[in-house]
């Protein structure tokens, strides 16, 4: 047994397997950034920290000496908790099918879309550097039909930087839907114009303002995973059993310009 | 040439990463075989320094399958979980599967708890 301490919950082989698929099959939509960054490990719980390469000068213990301190950047434990009801657990090892799992509905909303907002806005607090904080800026608006030329403004400023293709494209949860609802003059899909611009997905990306271009060609967007997304277990009393979805990571920008944000 | 060498399935079909995976597997799969040629041929011949020769490439085609493998595990969560549970251990192989399985109060309780998701890269809609 490990730190998510499953075998203490009042939960059935059958529970388990039932609980793990529903949260990985709600999980999986909204986990934008894995499907546009590379991705590092898992390299376990115990992994605590990146090394960065680099150092900080810091005082000398005695005159004639020079000291530094290696930087690291150290992962962040993420957890979203939630809850199952024991009756619900029961009826499930009855053969229902039809059982109420909200709550981990909303614990993987919230989980992926604060691992988007790390990957793309940052996370101050934790030492993450988002990807759209450091790289170029275009202003697109909110006239989708209008979007390809703005898409391939992008495009043309990440090529004009050599960074080459294919690109993706995160779009918040917003933008999405005004690209997938909007046809330009002549009829033609936006969504299928953008992607022959990009020449590489459009992801549905909640927790994302506005929009990100960014190459996927490699080597400039690490998601560096420590424990990968995983369902442990809190507590229980005789109506209900607490549970929760963790993971630790970090995620680090190497190439800042092989992204454009769009603001929408 | 190795059994795996081309795709089973229409190109078209298939993502960016299982292309990738299929790759990397058909190589692991090509140094294991040489590995056992090379193994062979040792035995065999009665010339010293080419038995010598042909133990140093064989050693070498080791390495380029483990280097290999480690590209795959560092890509496939249930891969790395596996590997986390039988590789470096003494004892029982069995034994440690029957731990895995089914050592505690329930075979699920037991496992690590990882969904095993890892990289969507190559899978974006």
């Amino acid at each position: 047994m490990n730190h998510l301490l499953r075998s203490y919950a009042p939960i059935s082989d059958e529970g388990w397997s039932e609980l793990d698929r529903e949260v990985h099959e709600r999980l999986l939509p909204g986990l934008a950034g894995r499907r546009l960054v590379d991705f590092s490990g898992p390299s376990g719980w115990e992994h605590s920290a990146v090394d960065l390469g680099r150092v900080t000068d810091i005082d000398a213990p005695a005159a004639g000496l020079q000291a530094a301190q290696r930087r690291v950047l150290p992962l962040v434990e993420l957890r979203a908790g939630f809850t199952v009801s024991r009756a619900e657990l029961r009826d499930l090892d009855r053969g229902a099918v039809d059982l109420d799992f909200s709550s981990v509905d909303s614990a993987a909303k919230r989980t992926a879309e604060a691992e988007n907002s790390a990957v793309f806005h940052g996370w101050k607090s934790a030492g993450i550097v988002g990807i759209a904080d450091g790289c170029p800026k275009l202003t697109a608006g909110t006239a989708f039909a209008d979007f390809p030329k703005h898409v391939a403004k992008a495009v043309e400023t990440l090529l004009s930087a050599g960074v080459s293709g294919p690109y993706g494209l995160a779009l918040g949860p917003d933008g999405y839907t005004g690209v997938v609802e909007t046809t330009e003059h002549g009829g033609l899909i936006v969504f299928d114009h953008l992607r022959e611009i990009l020449g590489g997905p459009i992801v549905w990306a909640p927790g994302v303002k506005g929009a990100v271009v960014l190459s996927l060609r490699g080597g400039d967007f690490l998601f560096e995973s420590g424990e990968d997304l995983s369902v442990g277990y809190q507590h229980h009393d005789a109506e209900n059993v607490d549970l929760y979805i963790e993971e630790s990571f970090t995620f680090r920008v190497a190439t800042p310009e092989a992204a454009v944000a769009l603001n929408i | 040439m190795a059994q795996s060498a081309g795709l089973h399935e229409p190109e078209s079909r298939l993502n960016a990463e299982t292309i990738d995976n299929h790759r990397a597997l058909a190589s692991i799969q090509e140094e294991l075989e040489a590995v056992d040629w090379y193994a062979q041929r040792v035995d065999a011949t009665t010339d010293p320094d080419l038995a010598a020769v042909l133990a140093h490439n064989r050693d070498e085609e080791k390495e380029h399958m483990a280097m290999t493998l480690e590209w795959l595990r560092r890509r496939d969560p249930m891969l790395d979980q596996h590997l986390r549970t039988y590789l470096f251990t003494s004892g029982s192989i069995l034994e440690l599967e029957h731990e895995e399985e089914s050592g505690g109060a329930s075979s699920a309780s037991d496992s690590s708890g990882s969904l095993g998701i890892g990289s969507l890269k190559g899978s974006g809609r």
